[in-house]
Parts: structure tokens; sequence; C-alpha cells
């Protein structure tokens, strides 16, 4: 089948079996090998990309069903030479060890960011009528959809709580 | 995962005259096409038809099928009045996973019975007759009221044990064209001795929405008991709402989850409550009701007093100080 995406801002077309998932759509057929396969059934987070600008899990997902979508990938954050903020800050702080769940990661914390502008709340939000601030609580309840095996959560943790004090300074 | 073929109709008829398996955010369904244990021949994507928003209508709410469980729960409305409802939902799967997943879905989400996901073991929910693996085996995950000698798997969803509370009704258009609306105990089956009949959906009736009644009077919690504090089913849940006046309980709706086929509510447990006044010992009686047919399996055994402290606490955390 016909399956139409726009993919970090450029239009693709590509021609699919609809048992495709977008997680290979983008692997496979794109080659845009940054997002990553760890379970493929939703349990892991190192496939974690943008669809019309929220995160889901791109192996969970048929690439069939979003023809006309916007997809955003790590590739389409920064790049080596022009890292995001967050790319920045995960490098600084040692935000990984092998690598593997790293563009999961950082797909995952920059909408963590919007949806906490944005006034979302999460399980551990005290009260459902305020607007929830980025503690460290809060970040790990939000990040739990993102599994690292090398276990280099500490390092994650600092690089978002930093890229978030800058992108706060920066909006003031 | 086996070959299909897939459509996306733009209106609700088209998608009945599909006659294939509809589709949502998927994060249930195509999880077990790549198991193999679903294998549909048609798959016919919802998600062009006009099924999204959350309206008003009169003192309740109508939620469209698709809203996803991330809109639902933060929802200004549903964190306002039906507080016990954002909860749950925020206490479910992830943020990735609660992007996706839809209303409609999660209440049709299958079991989390790991013999059902395990095509070489038997499950007669999967493979009626086959028999079930699960009796003397693993049983930490499963039920301990509703089941039967042929099916001990639990309802997996957070989200419906918040509807059951709410008393909430779920709109359906059957196939040839009628609709209509269901209480969740009239939605959901009993296991009995076909435990792959779990709603009262035939192939090709869609829900449309979810209708929430006025909002009641009381304070509200959802409690999730589980393994890990994030990304994990249930072992227990709670959706509670208790309204005081006087001192005394004055209305009560309790539903349960981790521990049936299907969202648990008992009005026998509410009626003990209402019209007391907040005590250990009554808490304890009402929680010698709820349990008083559970019976563990061998290794959901130790779910019984767990339902029973966490009930509990539920009660006194409602009943007690304003925290
Ligand atoms: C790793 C993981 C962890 C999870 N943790 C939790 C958890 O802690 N708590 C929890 O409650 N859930 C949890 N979930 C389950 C998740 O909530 C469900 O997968 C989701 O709610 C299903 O919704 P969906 O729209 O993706 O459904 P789909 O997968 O699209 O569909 C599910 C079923 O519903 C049918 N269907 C969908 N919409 C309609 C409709 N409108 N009318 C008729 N039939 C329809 C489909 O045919 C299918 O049979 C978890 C899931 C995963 C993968
Ligand atoms: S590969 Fe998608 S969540 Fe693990
Ligand atoms: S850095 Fe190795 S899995 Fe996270």
């Amino acid at each position: 089948m016909r399956v139409s995406l726009t993919v970090n801002d450029t239009p693709r077309t590509l021609d699919l079996d609809p048992r495709t998932s977008l997680l290979d759509a983008l692997r496979d057929h794109l080659h845009l090998t940054g997002t990553k396969k760890g379970c493929d059934h939703g349990q892991c987070g190192a496939c974690t990309v943008l669809v019309n600008g929220e995160r889901v899990n791109s192996c969970l997902c048929l690439a069939v069903m979003h023809d006309g979508d916007e997809v955003t990938t790590i590739e389409g954050l920064g790049t080596p030479e022009n890292l995001s903020p967050l790319q920045a800050a995960f490098v600084k702080h040692d935000g990984f060890q092998c690598g593997y769940c790293t563009p999961g990661q950082i797909m995952s914390s920059h909408a963590m960011l919007k949806e906490i502008a944005r006034g979302w709340p999460s399980h551990v939000t005290e009260d459902l009528s305020a607007k929830a601030e980025l503690t460290i609580e809060e970040l790990k309840e939000r990040m739990s959809g993102n599994l690292c095996r090398c276990s280099a959560y500490k390092g994650i943790a600092d690089a978002i709580l930093e890229a978030a004090a800058e992108q706060r300074e920066a909006a003031e | 995962m086996k070959s299909f073929d897939y459509v996306r109709p733009e209106t609700a008829d088209a998608a009945h005259e599909a006659a294939g398996r509809f589709i949502a955010g998927g994060t249930n369904l195509i999880d077990l096409m790549k198991l193999q244990v679903e294998t549909p021949e048609k798959l016919v994507d919802i998600n062009r038809l006009d099924l999204r928003g959350i309206s008003t209508e009169g003192d309740g709410l109508k939620i469209g099928a698709l809203v996803s469980n991330s809109e639902l729960a933060a929802d200004l409305r549903i964190r306002t009045d039906y507080p016990l409802l954002s909860r749950a939902l925020l206490s479910g799967a992830t943020q990735q996973l609660r992007n996706k997943a839809t209303t409609g879905g999660n209440f049709l989400q299958r079991t989390r019975c790991p013999y059902f996901y395990e095509p070489h073991q038997a499950c007669n929910k999967r493979t009626p007759g086959e028999g079930c693996s699960a009796q003397g085996g693993v049983t930490r995950m499963l039920a301990v009221l509703g089941t039967s000698e042929h099916c001990l798997a639990a309802h997996p969803s957070d989200m419906a044990v918040a509807m059951r509370a709410l008393d909430a009704k779920i709109a359906v258009t059957r196939a040839d064209g009628t609709t209509e609306r269901l209480a969740l105990d009239d939605f959901y089956l009993l296991p009995g001795d076909r435990p792959d009949r779990e709603t009262v959906l035939e192939p090709g009736d869609l829900i449309t929405a979810v209708h929430l009644p006025a909002p009641a009077a009381g304070r509200q919690t959802y409690r999730k008991v589980r393994d890990r504090s994030s990304y994990a089913f249930a072992l227990v849940s709670v959706a509670a709402r208790i309204a005081m006046e006087d001192g005394k309980i004055s209305d009560a709706a309790l539903a349960f989850g981790g521990l049936a086929p299907r969202p648990w509510r008992d009005g026998a447990v509410e009626e003990i409550l209402i019209g007391e006044a907040p005590s250990e010992a009554l808490f304890g009686k009402a929680a010698d009701r709820l349990l008083a047919e559970a019976k563990g399996a061998g290794g959901n055994d130790f779910k019984i007093p767990l339902t029973r402290r966490t009930l509990i606490a539920v009660l006194n955390d409602l009943t007690g100080e304003s925290a």
C-alpha cells in the first residue's frame, strides 16, 4: 500500500506491506536508523518517536495507519554538528553507556517537557488542579516508559533537568 | 504476523459495511497480532471516524470512543469532577502508550494472563475447549473473584475500574445500525464455560462513546498496588468515592481491579457502609463481604489479604480528616 508521511519535515512516500510497523518503515525503508528496536512490544521505549508532536512507541504503530501524519525522529531534533539542547545535555552528563536507549530517551524527554509546559498531570502529581513542576519524582514517573539496560538513569535525569532549566531560563 | 487486508473508512456506516476487526490505537491488538494470538483477516481502521472530543451532555459528559487516554486524563472537567478517572488513567501504562490508547480500545483490551500470551500453552480464552494451563500454573496476576474452572484471567484495565465506580455507560452501535447504552455489568460477561466471550459485543459492533452521569458528591481516589511503582499492571486496585454527612457515610461507590474477569463492584459492600460511622470494625465487615467468595489458585492467594488491607486503607483515607 502507498503511504505518505512527512518525516523530519520531508515528505516521503513508501509502498509498504500493511504489516510494516512505523518503526520498521523508518529503519528499513527510510534508513533512519537512529530510532531503535528493543522489545518490539511497547515495553521498553527505545522506539519512541513523535507523531504529530506527541510521543508514541513506533513499534506498536502500523505505518499505513499514519498516512498523512508528521513524524519526528532523533535525526530531526539535531545533527552531530548542531545538537539540540537535550542532545548536548545527554553528552555533557553521560546520559548513556551503550547508547541504545538514548534516542528513545531523548525523544521521550523532548515531548515530556512540552507536556509539563501544557500542564498535563502525572500519576505522582499531588494536586490535579495545579500545574506540576518538573521535580525528580515527576521526571521518574513521566520517563518510566523508557528503560535503560545500562542503568544510566542518574545521567539521564541530570541531563533532562539541566535542559529543562535552560529552557525555562530562555523562556523568561 | 499473519497478513491482513487494511481499510480506512471515513464513516461509521462504511466501517460497519467493511465487516472486519476494528483497530483504534492498536496498542493491544498489534501487540497480540505480532504474537499471532490475534489473527484478524481484515483490519478496519476507525481513526478517521467522527468519534473524538469530550462534550457536556445534560449534567454529565460524553467521551468519544477515540479520545486518547492522555487527553481524557488531562481534561480539566475530568480532573475536577471525576478525579478518580484521571488518577486511574494516569496509573496505567506510560505516556507513550496513553497517547495512542483510546477510550473504546481500553475497555476491550485483552487479559494479561501469561498463558493467553503463549500460543503453545492451553488457553480456553484463546482457543475454546483447549483447557487452561493457568490451573496449577503461575497465577500471581490472576483473578480471585468471578472466575470459573475454565478461566482464571483478570481484566487488566485501570480505566474500566474507574468507569465502573462512576456508573459510566458505554454507547454501542450494533452492526445492524441499532444503538444501545450499556452499564459495565451489562457489557462485560463472566467467563463461565465460554471465556473467549468477554463482552456482549458481536463482530462489527462499534463503541461510539462513553457517557458519564452528573458528578456525584464525596471524595474520590484510585489506589493501585503493583509490583513496581510505575508502568505495571495492578495486582489489586480500588476506585472509590465516599460521601460523608454528619460523621456518617452517606454514599459510597467502590470498584476493584486485578481481582476479577471484569471491573468488580458489589453493591452489598456499599450497603454495609452507607448510614454508618466510619470505624475499623465497619471497614473490616465491608472487606469480609467483598471477599466472602474469593478463591485463590495458589500464586494469587496473597491478593485476598492484600485487597482487604488496600480497601481498609482507602476507606480510612476518604473518611478521615481531609488531607
Ligand atoms: C507495555 C504495556 C503496558 C500497559 N499497561 C497498562 C496498565 O497498567 N493499565 C491499563 O489499564 N492498561 C495498560 N496497557 C494497555 C493499554 O491501556 C491498552 O493497550 C489500550 O488501552 C488499548 O487501546 P487501543 O485504542 O490501543 O486499542 P486497540 O489495540 O486498537 O484495540 C483493542 C481492542 O478493542 C477493539 N476496539 C477498539 N476500539 C473499538 C471501538 N471503538 N469499537 C469496537 N471495538 C473497538 C479492537 O478491535 C481490539 O479488539 C498497557 C499496554 C502495554 C503495551
Ligand atoms: S521497541 Fe517499541 S517499546 Fe520496545
Ligand atoms: S545506555 Fe545502554 S540501554 Fe541505556
